[in-house]
């Protein structure tokens, strides 16, 4: 009876959106009359962080600080009409439509502050600390709340703008069966270093390092939790979570949280990760997103590293220490493969 | 039947009506409007409603309302002062240890309760401390990470 160790490497190609009839986000930006911009989507922030990043790529996009933006996700009544927050499309559709936004409402603003100042708007740039001047005469200025409140109260007009970011349906070629459905791809690649008790038949993950191409990683830190906490749920996949009890029947299926196995925090894996950036071409600031694949490639990678260690190929998740015992069982003893040059 | 219960929430006076068998959630956020501890199974086993009852952390879920009279009960709601955020709200925000942020009061009560009676805890007296929460999200990494930071923190004031 032994502990055995155990390697597996999974790699990831993920795209970014779908392609069911067109994969359309939409988003709204309009100026209060004090110079804050509003954003408004119909897409939810569930935790994965499209309030932060929205904020970050409008402030960019209107030259004003990040503070005086403002995201505001809670209705898909009263938003615009926005496919939804699914198929790891957040950053890139909803901040393409968020910037094609922002950008109308940045030549708004230009002209309101030209208006202001007496010059043409070309000749205007901001300075993102809330200040609109004219090119090489920072002098020649005004802020961006008092050409909001000019805006709305001496010119009659709105700081606003809308934006939508479509990737078409993509026809399939009906000779080559070739399409093109989605625009950009998200690459990963992850091994997992884990031990399996041949006598128990329990599987300890004890390592995670992986290296994730995500285009640009807009808020680094946000990327690197999401991924943190991505692989957390990939290793509860692999490992514990089933609401599908193979065994003995359904009835035995769990009901609530205290039968419905997750790690917990006595659990958590070190994870080491390198975010490699190569910004996408048309993608919002170059970031495509992480999205799903944070999860996808621990659970290949752990059945891997499962086979490496005792030779047992488990084929449906999750790999559970009875699916681990039979299958050393059934191999007449556990089979470590060993590793090359190991 | 409707009783009268009286206790201190967060260091002021509460007042309210319960029904007899209503659960301390329950009052909390619909007697108190103190929405800050969360409703996540009702059942006692995800932690997301934890509070503190005399400074030991509770699944208010499981409390009967009438079993708090004249005691004093904490939730999130009452851990900043003013505009001074608690360490452990400081040391989740720069610690990104939220991510939709369901299970955070419930994560910020049990390690105030940990920390008020063990300054410096250990790695895993911090795993143990938060053993009754569950996150989705973030893989607990990083909520241990944001608590033992609020402990070397409060140490160094
Ligand atoms: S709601 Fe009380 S423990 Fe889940
Ligand atoms: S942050 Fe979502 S459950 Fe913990």
């Amino acid at each position: 009876m032994a502990i055995h160790h155990g390697r597996g490497f999974a790699c990831i190609n993920y795209p970014i959106g779908m392609n069911l009839g067109g994969d359309p986000s939409q988003a709204l930006v309009h100026s209060t009359p004090d110079g804050k911009f509003k954003v408004t989507l119909s897409s939810i922030d569930l935790g994965q962080g499209i309030k932060s990043v929205g904020r970050q790529l409008a402030a960019e996009t209107l030259g004003v600080p990040v503070e005086d933006v403002f995201v505001d996700t809670a209705d898909s009544d009263t938003g615009p009409h926005d496919m939804g927050s699914f198929a790891s499309r957040g950053t890139h559709r909803m901040g393409n439509a968020i910037i094609r936004a922002a950008t109308e409402a940045r030549a708004q603003l230009l002209e309101a502050a030209a208006e202001e100042l007496e010059v043409d708007a070309p000749d205007l740039v901001t300075d993102g600390r809330g200040n609109i001047h004219v090119k090489g005469a920072p002098s020649r200025s005004v802020t961006v709340e008092a050409t909001a409140t000019a805006a709305q109260f001496n010119q009659g007009r709105t700081l606003a703008g809308r934006g939508i970011f479509l990737v078409p349906l993509s026809e399939v070629d009906s000779d080559t069966g070739e399409m093109t459905p989605v625009s950009s791809f998200a690459h990963a690649a992850l091994i997992i270093d884990l031990t399996v008790d041949d006598e128990t038949g329990e599987v300890e993950v004890q390592h995670i390092n992986s290296a994730y191409e995500v285009g640009r990683a807009l808020n680094p830190r946000l990327v690197e939790q999401q991924l943190i906490g991505g692989a957390w749920m990939g290793v509860s996949h692999a490992l514990y979570e089933t609401t599908e009890p193979y065994y003995p029947d359904r009835s035995h299926g769990p009901i609530d949280f205290n039968h419905y196995l997750q790690p917990g925090p006595g659990d958590a894996v070190p994870h080491h990760i390198s975010v490699l950036e190569r910004p996408a071409p048309d993608a919002p600031f170059g970031g495509k997103g992480p999205g799903e694949m944070c999860a996808n490639p621990v659970l290949p990678a752990i059945a891997n590293a499962v086979f490496n260690a005792v030779g047992v190929e488990c084929d449906s998740l999750p790999i559970t220490p009875e699916k681990v015992l039979r299958g050393i069982r059934a191999n007449g003893g556990a089979r470590p493969q060993g590793r090359p040059g190991a | 039947m409707k009783s009268p219960v009286t206790f201190t929430l967060n260091g002021s006076e509460s007042a309210v009506f319960v029904d007899s068998g209503a659960n301390l959630l329950d009052v909390l956020r619909r007697g108190c409007g103190d929405l800050s501890p969360k409703y996540g199974c009702g059942q006692g086993s995800c932690g997301a409603c934890t509070v503190l009852i005399d400074g030991e952390p509770h699944v208010s879920c499981l409390v009967l309302a009438e079993t708090v009279a004249g005691r004093s009960v904490e939730t999130t709601g009452g851990l900043a002062s003013g505009p001074d955020l608690h360490p452990l709200q400081r040391a989740f925000i720069d610690g990104f240890a939220a991510q939709c942020g369901y299970c955070t009061p419930g994560m910020l009560m049990a390690a105030k309760a940990l920390l008020d009676r063990n300054p410096s805890p250990t790695r895993s007296e911090v795993e143990e401390a938060i053993s009754g929460n569950l996150c989705r999200c973030t893989g607990y990494e990083p909520i241990i990470d944001a608590i033992l930071e609020a402990a070397k923190q409060r140490g160094a004031a």
